[in-house]
């Protein structure tokens, strides 16, 4: 038996990806790990030297969205659009997203895409996998 | 005295690290009976919502959780009991959207939604004990006042 530290994940990652930074949540996310999560990517966004083109939220690891976190991925959305900045919810769960309908939690106003590759191509980034350059010489 | 058979448990929530224990309990009981994934998120979900009352509004407490039998069904019964402030108006509590923090008001009224069965105790100064209740699919319940 482990004890309740047992599933305490460490600081979430935030991975820059050209110019958008891509936040994977894992497992179960505890309340005041989502709160500094909150902090963190508001505070990136305004100390960025280069503008931060988006924000991707990956949660196909995460297992129930409750209206805790909920409401934090709404306001990390909200305080990111005030800095000018989208932000794309990739990758929930059917499981999640049926949950969330019942619970009464629909988060308009929040963009979603099924992946993280498709998160990216909707912020009109290239796909991580493809080149990201295609020089076209001599045209 | 030792009784031969498990029959309930009793866990903790007085920080949001054991909101997390008691997530992570409840899911494995209901995967254990035979819950479906859909049916284990709703679940945990409405587990994760009440434990936090229990925790922000409640200042803490814990909960119970007791396998239930019946017939040729199984399920779960979940008590969520605080000797906190308790809850003044109880319809009032319940509606969607109504909060006296700064949540969203969906806990109680959404958590309902996704169960089958939920009840309120609850008594101003004495505390307040939320029991839900859900069984493995089986027959669809109706939904209480679907719209
Ligand atoms: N265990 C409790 N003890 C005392 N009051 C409670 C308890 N649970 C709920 N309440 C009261 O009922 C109100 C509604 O609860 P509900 O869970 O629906 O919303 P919330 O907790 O305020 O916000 P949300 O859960 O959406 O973040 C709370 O604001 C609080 O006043
Ligand atoms: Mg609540």
């Amino acid at each position: 038996m482990t004890g309740p530290f047992a599933t305490q994940p460490g600081p979430v990652p935030v991975l820059v990806l050209g110019d958008v930074l891509l936040v994977t949540l894992q497992g179960d996310l505890h309340d005041t790990a989502a709160e500094r999560l909150q902090q963190d990517i508001t505070q990136r966004i305004a100390s960025s030297p280069a503008p931060v083109g988006g924000v991707v939220i990956d949660i196909s690891g995460v297992e129930i969205v409750d209206s805790f976190l909920g409401r934090i991925l709404a306001e990390i959305a909200a305080s990111a659009r005030l800095l000018a900045t989208r932000t794309v919810l990739a990758g929930m769960r059917p499981s999640v997203a049926i949950t969330l309908v019942e619970l009464g939690l629909t988060m308009p106003g929040l963009d979603t895409a099924l992946d993280v590759e498709r998160a990216l191509s909707l912020l009109g980034h290239p796909s991580p996998a493809a080149p990201t350059t295609h020089p076209e010489e001599g045209a | 005295m030792h009784a031969p058979f498990v029959s309930a448990t009793r866990l903790s929530i007085g920080s949001d690290a054991d909101l997390a224990w008691v997530r992570q309990q409840v899911r494995q009981a209901a995967a254990a009976l035979g819950f479906g994934l859909v049916q284990q998120t709703k679940l945990v979900t409405a587990v994760s919502e009440l434990a936090r009352n229990t925790l922000v509004h409640g200042g803490g407490g814990h909960m119970e959780m007791t396998p239930l039998a019946e017939g040729n069904r199984v399920g779960l019964r979940l008590s969520f009991v605080d000797r906190g402030p308790g809850i003044r108006d109880l319809e009032l509590a319940m509606t969607d959207g109504y909060t006296t923090g700064g949540g969203l008001g969906k806990g109680l009224s959404g958590s309902k939604r996704l169960v089958a069965e939920f009840a309120i105790d609850s008594r101003p100064g004495e505390g307040t004990t939320v029991t839900i209740a859900d069984w493995v699919s089986g027959v669809p319940s109706p939904r209480a006042g679907a719209s």
